[in-house]
């Protein structure tokens, strides 16, 4: 957590989810969602301290090259085949506030479309230099960064002739075990985001466009890598001015 | 016009896709040299309060087959009912116990595992105590947002009886879903994503 500000954590409920906003369980162009999907309501419940509370790591955790997939799986002096790209953002809360100190945790396939993973069989080579797993804990302003190679889409047998965009996966945590979300992040202009059914679970046009990181020209780096921007959103916490006091009963 | 409101929507969910391990579980996944450890596979040491216990499972999809390639987290307060969170108001937590865990499950036989210990009770919002309890999150290829539920101890039965989450599920048949079975300290919490044997998810 930051200290930054003498302001107490907040322990405020969680704003409701808008599951009508995120994708629904059952998503059938999506075919592993079929049998995946609970068929029964969500049981509802406003927020105990067994959600408005959840992990929070210290940057003790945190390698020299954590933040760095060109180079943390790289033989030394060498680095990963592909475009070098940053991607940055910040982490912030349903109110516009930036969510300080939680750890974000990224993954992808390389510069070819092919994942580091047993199971994974795509023809695409292996790149000796590149693992595809990185994480970084935003700073006080809910800021993070890492440098990585742009990944290649890839073929995958949901439909006959299904490739996935490139993207990148997202987990975050926030400061609750409420606000815990996977995600994946898409880039400006690729025509592939519009035919993914994994992209198309998600209802809403604009909530996809939320999911796509543009070009940020102003932080590309002349001679080294481009940026790009993606922020992220968590779910806000409710004020507790007029909250029953947890501690208190 | 009246004023807006100006809150940000919060960003979509998407599946973790059967390639999660990559980046939660590295090591796991045969990605070794990047982290030291994966995150989350210890919860305890040696100075860790509390009566040791393990918790095991599986989780099985809507045909009755494995799910191999979930993660799992859990996350749930220490032997005396405190989270080891900054927004933990009653108290200090046990500074040997981190209250949160990862585990994969196995390819093989998709059994996944923590040893942890048995979390006390923590209060409901009105006052009442809940019964101790695990949270768990599991994603996976297919699950587009993340399922949280609960699981409950068996040899709580006067607990469980008077919990308030438990208390709201109106198909009372449904109430053992939540509810391990034990052996001595190994507590078994099975999953059922679909179907008759569908387990209580949450929406928290």
């Amino acid at each position: 957590m930051s200290d930054k500000s003498n302001s107490k954590p907040e322990t405020g409920v969680f704003f409701a989810r808008d599951r009508a906003w995120h994708a629904p369980a059952f998503t059938p162009g999506y075919k592993t969602s079929v049998l995946r999907s609970p068929q029964r309501a969500l049981l509802s419940l406003d927020g105990t301290i067994s959600e408005i509370t959840g992990p929070v790591f210290g940057h003790s955790i945190l390698g020299e090259l954590d933040n760095d997939l060109i180079h943390n799986f790289a033989k030394s002096g060498e680095s990963a085949i592909g475009e070098r790209i940053i991607v940055h953002g910040r982490v912030l809360d349903e109110r516009g506030r930036p969510v300080p100190g939680v750890l974000l945790e990224f993954w992808q396939a390389n510069a070819g479309g092919r994942y580091r993973h047993k199971k994974e069989t795509y023809l695409a080579a292996i790149d000796p230099n590149f693992g595809g797993c990185g994480r970084a804990i935003t700073d006080e302003d809910g800021h993070y960064a890492f440098r990585t190679i742009r990944p290649g889409a890839y073929p995958w047998p949901n439909g006959v002739n299904d490739w996935r965009p490139a993207h990148i996966h997202f987990s975050i945590f926030g400061h609750g075990f409420a606000q815990r979300l996977i995600t994946q992040m898409y880039f400006e202009g690729d025509p592939m985001i519009w035919k993914c059914p994994i992209v198309g679970t998600i209802p809403d046009r604009k909530a996809i466009e939320q999911l796509i990181a543009p070009l940020d020209w102003g932080n590309t780096i002349p001679m080294d890598a481009r940026a790009y921007k993606f922020d992220i959103v968590l779910r806000g916490r409710r004020s507790t001015l007029f909250e029953n006091r947890l501690e208190g009963n | 016009m009246v004023q807006e409101l100006g809150y940000l929507k919060e960003t979509p969910s998407q599946t973790a896709g059967p390639y999660v391990h990559i980046g939660l579980t590295p090591n796991f996944c045969g990605i070794g040299g990047v982290y030291e450890a994966d995150l989350g596979t210890s919860m305890i040491n040696d100075k860790t309060l509390g009566e040791r216990i393990t918790v095991r499972g599986r989780i099985f999809d809507g045909a009755d087959t494995l799910v191999k390639d979930a993660v799992v987290e859990i996350w749930q307060a220490d032997s005396a009912g405190l989270y080891n969170s900054p927004a933990e108001m009653r108290g200090t937590a046990d500074p040997n116990f981190t209250g949160w865990g990862r585990c994969p499950t196995s390819a093989e036989d998709g059994v996944f595992s923590f040893e942890t210990v048995k979390p006390g009770r923590v209060p409901y919002k009105d006052g009442r105590r809940m019964a101790p309890h695990i949270t768990l999150w599991i994603v996976a290829r297919g699950i587009n947002i993340g399922l949280h539920t609960r699981m409950y101890f068996p040899d709580e039965a006067a607990a469980n009886s008077e919990d308030p989450l438990l208390a709201r599920i109106e198909h009372r048949d449904r109430v053992a879903t939540l509810v391990a079975g034990q052996e001595g300290p190994v507590y078994t919490f099975d999953v059922h994503l679909q179907g008759d044997k569908e387990t209580v998810f949450l929406d928290i």
